[in-house]
């Protein structure tokens, strides 16, 4: 399983509810539905993403995360996860007060505009970066709400969201202590296990 | 010319099942017994649990797939989706189609003899409901020894079958595919109805129903609520793709005499509907649409309707279907989800309306099969293991 997926399933309690938001293939979900009998369901919109999950039997529901999730009722599910899709979406801190709305907890991760790479090519090379993260060029990226940990971190404040637990960790998805020194610097990709204000 | 290819089913012969005991229907009435024809295609395996059961829509039949004769210029209604290699694929499963009660081909309905008069039913014929028709279909399951469905499928008013399917007998049936069906209509889905069913009463050869023995037809009535229907079932940017205004027939100049492509597509869907159509059986179908509320019966929560179920669903919808819209099939998914039961679902994207559900849409086959070929392999699989642990309790 994808590294940042494998990670993502050692935080979540088996039989749990799990909504997966842009579930892609349904890797996570296949993975937890069979390993932790979770009740799960994954939205996406891409149509041969969801012809995989449904061929995998994992709980798909066709749905842009653009269009808000109005139809999710509060506090039905314990786990609402979102991985490498905040920069993406058109309204991010809609998104995330929906996530706890709906989910008792909630995992976002997300890749770090703040990496030393990425501030390197702006500082040195003055254009916008594009990394193995980040491979769009800026005139065609769905990209369009990129952000720094520290970013989110002031969000998640302003908005009184209560952060959980963060684990920061490199392009193949590994921590590692250098990384901790300065992880708004040295961080590829960070997640977040948020839950409301305490 | 024969039209039948390598992977259609042939010539299919349709079967006819008698229940013999009375049948107590929804609204207290009672039938004597009651026929309903019906067909199937492929095999039944030694276990019987590959049956898939095919509920019809509004003026569907038992003739989903194959041919009648050789020289049939067209086959059944849904032979794009079924036969072998196809989306509902004959050669994993045994597929049941069959004409429903009130039905005008061949099951009993308004044009069967009422044995307690011995005149024809007519207008008399009780009110049938989808429920009553789910209860009808689980008699001749048993009647070809079919404890529980592989899948119980079905489009439009179909769908609303299936999803009566889940709830009514939840340990007969694997799964349940509902496409471009509703847990309820609109009002305005009503009130399109209604003006379908005026168009027919108020025809003067309607007769109040009784237009056989009139030796008459509520042609022109049958013929607009055809119409009527034709139009919610397409879309406007798929009608323009078809007809635009282009004419078929007359001339812009002379100003007179003009007929559009679209009205001569009307006109000619409403005649032939007349052939083959009864319109007894309409009012009964379009009131058995209305009628179809399953979480009445709980104040309104569909939630709660579902909660007995143990089916696992695929809800299927089509963009620019108006008549049975998005957002009807996601009032399902969303009552699902809250219901904690196993679904999925996709909006196809189409141009063509509420009629998408009977084309060969790519997307919508590709997914379908998918959700088949999984219901199939979890199926194989259990089995594989009942026979494991059987051996070793042995």
């Amino acid at each position: 399983m994808r590294g940042d997926l494998a990670l993502i399933a050692t935080l979540i309690n088996p039989g749990a509810r799990v909504l997966d938001l842009g579930c892609g293939e349904g890797e996570l979900l296949d993975h937890l539905q069979r390993d932790k009998r979770v009740n799960g369901y994954g939205l996406d919109r891409d149509a041969e993403n969801i012809r995989t999950c449904v061929s995998k039997g994992v709980n798909v529901i066709e749905q842009d995360l653009d269009e808000g999730l109005d139809n999710f009722v509060d506090a039905s599910f314990d786990m609402v996860v979102m991985t490498d899709a905040l920069q993406a979406v058109k309204e991010p801190r809609e998104l995330v007060r929906d996530m706890l709305r709906i989910g008792e907890e909630c995992i976002v991760t997300f890749p770090n505009f703040a990496h030393w790479r990425c501030r390197a090519q702006l500082a040195l090379k003055g254009v916008m970066p594009v990394s193995k993260q980040l491979p769009h060029s800026w005139f065609d990226t769905p990209n369009i709400h990129l952000c720094t940990f520290t970013d989110f971190e002031q969000l998640c404040a302003a908005e009184s969201i209560n952060i959980i637990q963060r684990r920061v960790v490199n392009a193949n998805h590994q921590e590692k202590t250098f990384i901790n020194w300065a992880p708004n610097f040295f961080g590829t990709y960070a997640f977040y296990r948020l839950g409301k204000s305490s | 010319m024969s039209s039948i290819q390598a992977n259609s089913l042939g010539v299919i012969e349709p079967q006819l099942y008698r229940h013999a005991e009375a049948f107590l229907l929804q609204n207290g009435e009672q039938l004597h017994g009651y026929e309903l024809v019906f067909e199937t295609y492929g095999t039944l395996n030694a276990e019987k649990s590959n049956a898939i059961l095919i509920c019809h829509a509004l003026s569907g039949h038992h003739h989903a797939a194959g041919f009648h004769a050789l020289d049939d210029a067209k086959p059944g209604w849904w032979d794009a989706c079924i036969g072998p290699g196809k989306c509902i694929d004959t050669d994993n499963f045994f597929v049941l189609s069959l004409n429903n009660l009130g039905g005008c081909h061949g099951s009993t309905g308004p044009n069967s003899i009422d044995p307690s008069t011995g005149e024809i039913f007519g207008p008399n014929f009780p009110n049938v409901v989808v429920k009553d028709w789910v209860a009808s279909q689980a008699h001749l399951a048993d009647h070809l020894g079919i404890q529980k469905f592989a899948a119980v499928i079905g489009g439009s008013l179909g769908g609303m079958q299936a999803m009566q399917w889940s709830i009514d007998f939840p340990e007969r049936l694997y799964s349940a595919v509902l496409i471009a069906s509703a847990a309820k209509l609109s009002a305005q889905n009503i009130a399109f109805n209604e003006i379908a069913r005026q168009a027919i009463t108020t025809d003067e050869d309607y007769c109040a129903g009784d237009y056989q023995q009139f030796d008459k037809n509520p042609e022109k009535g049958l013929m607009l609520a055809r119409m009527v229907g034709h139009v919610t079932y397409l879309s406007e940017d798929g009608m323009k793709t078809k007809f635009d205004r282009d004419v078929k027939s007359g001339d812009f100049e002379q100003g007179a005499n003009v007929e559009f492509q679209v009205e001569s597509y009307l006109h000619y869907q409403g005649r032939a509907f007349t052939q083959y159509f009864d319109a007894n059986t309409y009012l009964l179908m379009t009131r058995a649409l209305d009628y179809f509320d399953p979480a009445r019966a709980f104040d309104g929560n569909l939630t709660r309707a579902l909660e007995n179920t143990t089916a696992k669903f695929l809800v299927l919808s089509f963009s620019t279907d108006w008549r049975f819209s998005p957002e009807r099939s996601q009032e399902i998914v969303d009552a699902l989800i809250q219901a904690r039961k196993n679904v999925a679902s996709a909006i196809i994207e189409s141009e063509h309306g509420h009629d998408s559900f009977l084309l060969p849409i790519e997307r919508y086959t590709k997914v379908l099969s998918a959700f088949l070929q999984r219901s199939f392999a979890e199926l194989e699989n259990s089995a594989e293991l009942l026979a494991t642990e059987n051996e070793v309790d042995s």
